[in-house]
Order: C-alpha cells, then structure tokens, then sequence
C-alpha cells in the first residue's frame, strides 16, 4: 500500500512539476534561453493569489484565476521592461539577467509577506480515506486540474492559428518571420501561457504545503529536470519528464531519507544530460 | 517600371560586408537569374530584400516604395514571399500546418491557394498530415514554395531551390517555376544551375565578389564566352 500511497503523491508532485516544465520549455523553445525566474513566478502566483484571498474575503478557488490574470500580465512586463531590450544578445545573457529577475521577484515576495509559513485558509483539513489510501479534496483537484490544464495547452498548441505559429517559431524563427508570422505576438502569448501556469502551479504547491517565499525556487529545479528529460523546447515532453521526476521523487522516500527527494531530480537531470542530451523521448534527430 | 530594384546595395552579417555594390532590378511578371561563384553574394543580396541582412548603403524599392531595412514581416506583408535555400520548412509541423503558417498574414478564406499549391505538388496532398521534417529533400522544397504561394506572392525569392536534388527533382522544379510565372508572379531566382535557369529566365545577373560582373537576357548570358566558361561548365 506505501507503493501505492507513494505514487499518489508522485501524480500531485508530477502535476505541480509539469505545470512549471511545460512553461519553462515553451519559454525556451520559442525565446532560446532558460528562464531562471520561473520558480519565482510561481511563488508570486501563489501569494498573489494570498493577497486576494485576504483582501476579498474570497476562497482560494475564486482567487485562483485573479492571480493566474495578474501573474500572467506581470510576466509580459517583465518581458517588456527586461528580456525584450536583450533579445538581440546571446542566450547566456537573457539567462543571467533572468537570474537578476528571479532575486527581485523573490525579494519582494519576501519584502512585503515576511518570511514566515503562510496557508490560505486556517485549519487543517482532514484526508479522504480509502483502500487504505489518504487523498486531501484539494490534491484530487490538483491533478484533475492540471491534467486538463495542460490538455487545453495541448489542444491550444495544435489547433489555434496562434498555437501553431508558437510551435513554427519554435522550430526556426527567422523563417517565421519571413512568413509573415507576428513573432512579438508569438512571444507575448508564451508569457501569459507561462505566467498562467507558474500562478497556478504555485497555488496548487502553496495548497498541498503552504506559502512560503521559496516555494517556486524549490521547485525550480525539478522543472528544469522535467523539461530536460522531455527534451527541453518540447512542452508536452516535458509533461512525461515531470510524470517520471515526480513519480521518482516520491518513490525514492520508501527507501531513501525523505531530504534525498531533490537529489533524485538532480541525478536523473545529469544521467539524461550525459545520455540523451536531447531528452529521453526525442527522436534521433535528422 | 520595375518591381523590385536593388541600387547598389553594400551590407552582410555583422560587421563583414558580402555585398559591395550590387545593382538589380525585376520587372513585373519576369523571372531573373542570379547567378555567380559561390560566396559572390546571391544568397545574400536576395536575403537583403528580405530584411535578413544589414544593409549599410544603397536603396531597395519595391513596387515604388523605399524597403531598406524594412522588419522581414513587414516585408512579407507587402506579398514577398521568400523561400530560403536550407532549412525553409517548420520540421515538426505536418505539410498543411506550413502551408497555414505561409497564410499568417492573410484574414481571408485560403482554401482555394491550398487546392492551387496541392495541384502544383500532389505529391503533398497525401502527406498533408505529415510533419515537413520527415519528407526527403524535393517534397520538402515543394512545401517550402507552397508555403511562399499560400500569400499569393507578387514577388517570389527562390534561393536555389534545385540545389542538391536528382535531374528529374530539377526539372520539375524549374516547369513549377514557370507555371508560377505564368500566372502573373514575378521570380527573383538564384542558382548554381545557371544553364537551365538561365533557359527558363527572362534575365540574368552574374555576381562576382558581391558585385555585378555581367547582365543580359538570358540567351545572352548563354550564349557569352566568359560567363560559359566561368559558370556553366565551359
């Protein structure tokens, strides 16, 4: 039964990873860099959707779609005010100054709500029981959540005219440019798809745990291991390569001290990057 | 007046200058050749047009109006279809994906141009669903100039589209190009091929070292010592 009850709470880590991977790719697919900030927009997303809860007086599921709003607008900003003046330089630079990005977002995060543990809503909710088996309402929510959130993400990428010219640009930029195809636009919808899914991720981790301002830095590198092990620049790789990070991470708590959950992420990341640089699902490449 | 001009146009990648001074012109519904040693600067001069390139000196004018260093999507906005020589398909989208993505710009109804680019190329139509990245060589250059076609262009850049295809690939890429021609699109043609370009074009250019060396009719240009020793194979 641990097997089972551990694979449960593989699926809820799996889905918190994939939301953030599936971004993290997207971002690097179409705009060639590793966007360090990705944890901390996701902790963002989750305190903004704090600061409705505690202004409106409203549940966190009402929040949830305000924060995903504001979260997905401050990303365009932060594109707008930094990425977009150094889209011109090289790759190492935009990540760098991603690195930049993501200390200021997770100071103010700091600055305005402290550093203590923070939850949305007080009390402690008891799990559901069966077959031996504990599952909280809310971490069934967040994997039926995210399955079709990421679904509607597959589904967007295939069928809208802008969906497809995502996937152009990503496959060569400047043939999409001669082809007409309106890049800033391209580049625009990345960071809101992004900035959607880091908020929601970071609402479903702060639901699962609690607030905390390095929640999306924690997970930050889990998210970089999915997306690598789905080959990065694939989002919906980068779905399975958080199935198997989050599957493994919890797994390895049966037999491993529960501190070495991150560390699996990490070996795997560098066995796939020493193995199959271009991930474990990609195809042998023409 | 022409089409598209080129009046001394100098530029390249960076800081290098590959062009040095390169004058061209294409009239309306005329295919023009250009052709030269590798490295002269073909590729580059046509990807100029397309705002690609650093233009440093010169003008680019097309249909009347002043382009240099115009943004590639704005370029394509004035119907300049380019299609580059390599790497001129979206690998992972299926065929009729990348023939949409050529119609980006366009708001209306295209299922009549993609009925047109599959007549041209049948052999598409069967791979419709198939992604670009798994078709060989000349079904892939098919795509890349459907996709060109998808903005009903008044100006096609061929940037070789013959280059390392089988005679029988050749060919019917060349009778293409002339049924394009001939309903009403004007074709800027570079090419390593010179002698059955030449054939099929109106005019022809010969760069050498980013500047022009010759120009003529194309039967001119064949018929020429020099440039049949140089180009075309003595």
């Amino acid at each position: 039964m641990d097997i089972v009850q551990a694979i449960l709470y593989g699926l809820i880590l799996s889905s918190i990873f994939a939301l953030g991977a599936v971004g993290v790719s997207l971002i690097f697919g179409i705009l060639r860099f590793a966007h360090f900030a990705h944890g901390d927009m996701v902790t963002l997303g989750a305190y903004l959707a704090l600061a409705v809860v505690t202004l409106g007086q409203v549940s966190v599921w009402l929040a949830l779609p305000v924060a995903v709003l504001v979260t997905a607008g401050a990303a365009i900003a932060v594109d707008h005010v930094v990425y977009r003046r150094l889209r011109r330089t090289r790759p190492v630079i935009l990540f760098l100054a991603s690195v930049g990005v993501a200390f200021v977002l997770r100071n103010l995060v700091l600055g305005i709500w402290g550093p203590q543990n923070l939850v949305y809503e007080p009390g402690i909710k008891l799990p559901m029981q069966f077959a031996g088996l504990r599952l909280k309402i809310d971490q069934l929510v967040i994997i039926v959540a995210s399955i079709a959130l990421i679904s509607g993400l597959a589904l967007f990428l295939r069928m809208t005219k802008i969906g497809k010219a995502m996937r152009a640009m990503s496959d060569d930029p400047d043939l999409a440019r001669v082809s007409g195809i309106d890049t800033d636009a391209v580049v625009r919808w990345t960071w809101v798809l992004g900035g959607a899914l880091a908020a929601t991720a970071g609402v479903f981790h702060a639901l699962d745990t609690r607030l905390q301002p390095t929640l999306g830095w924690d997970l930050l590198l889990g998210f970089f291991a999915a997306a690598i092990l789905g080959g990065i620049g694939r989002p919906m790789g980068a779905i399975a390569g958080a199935l198997v990070i989050g599957l493994a991470s919890e797994l390895s708590t049966l037999f491993l001290p529960p501190v070495y959950r991150s560390a699996v992420a990490f070996v795997l990341m560098i066995a796939v990057l020493l193995i199959r640089p271009t991930g474990i699902f990609a195809e042998a490449r023409r | 007046m022409s089409l598209l001009a080129l009046e001394d146009v100098r530029g390249g990648y960076g800081e290098v200058d590959v062009l040095n001074g390169v004058s061209l012109t294409v009239g309306e519904g005329e295919i023009v050749v250009v052709i030269g040693p590798n490295g002269a600067g073909k590729s580059t001069a046509m990807k100029a047009v397309t705002g690609l390139v650093n233009v440093r000196g010169g003008r680019i004018v097309f249909a009347g109006e002043d382009i240099t260093g115009a943004r590639t999507d704005a370029v394509a906005r004035r119907r300049v279809c380019y299609v580059p020589q390599e790497k001129n398909v979206f690998p992972s989208l299926t065929v009729e994906e990348n023939l949409e993505m050529g119609a980006y710009l366009r708001r209306d109804d295209f299922g009549r141009e993609l009925a047109a680019v599959f007549d041209l190329f049948p052999p598409l139509k069967d791979k419709r669903r198939q992604p670009a990245g798994s078709l060989s060589g000349g079904q892939r250059q098919m795509v890349a100039m459907g996709r060109a076609l998808m903005l009903q262009p008044r100006l096609l850049l061929l940037d070789e589209p013959t280059a390392g295809l089988s005679p029988k690939f050749r060919e019917m890429i060349f009778e293409r190009i002339q049924a394009i021609n001939r309903t009403g699109v004007s074709v800027l043609l570079v090419e390593q091929n010179a002698r059955e370009a030449l054939g099929i074009a109106a005019r022809g250019y010969v760069l050498v070292m980013g500047r022009n060396r010759h120009e003529g009719s194309g039967a001119l240009l064949l018929a020429d010592r020099e440039v049949a020793t140089m180009f075309l194979g003595g």
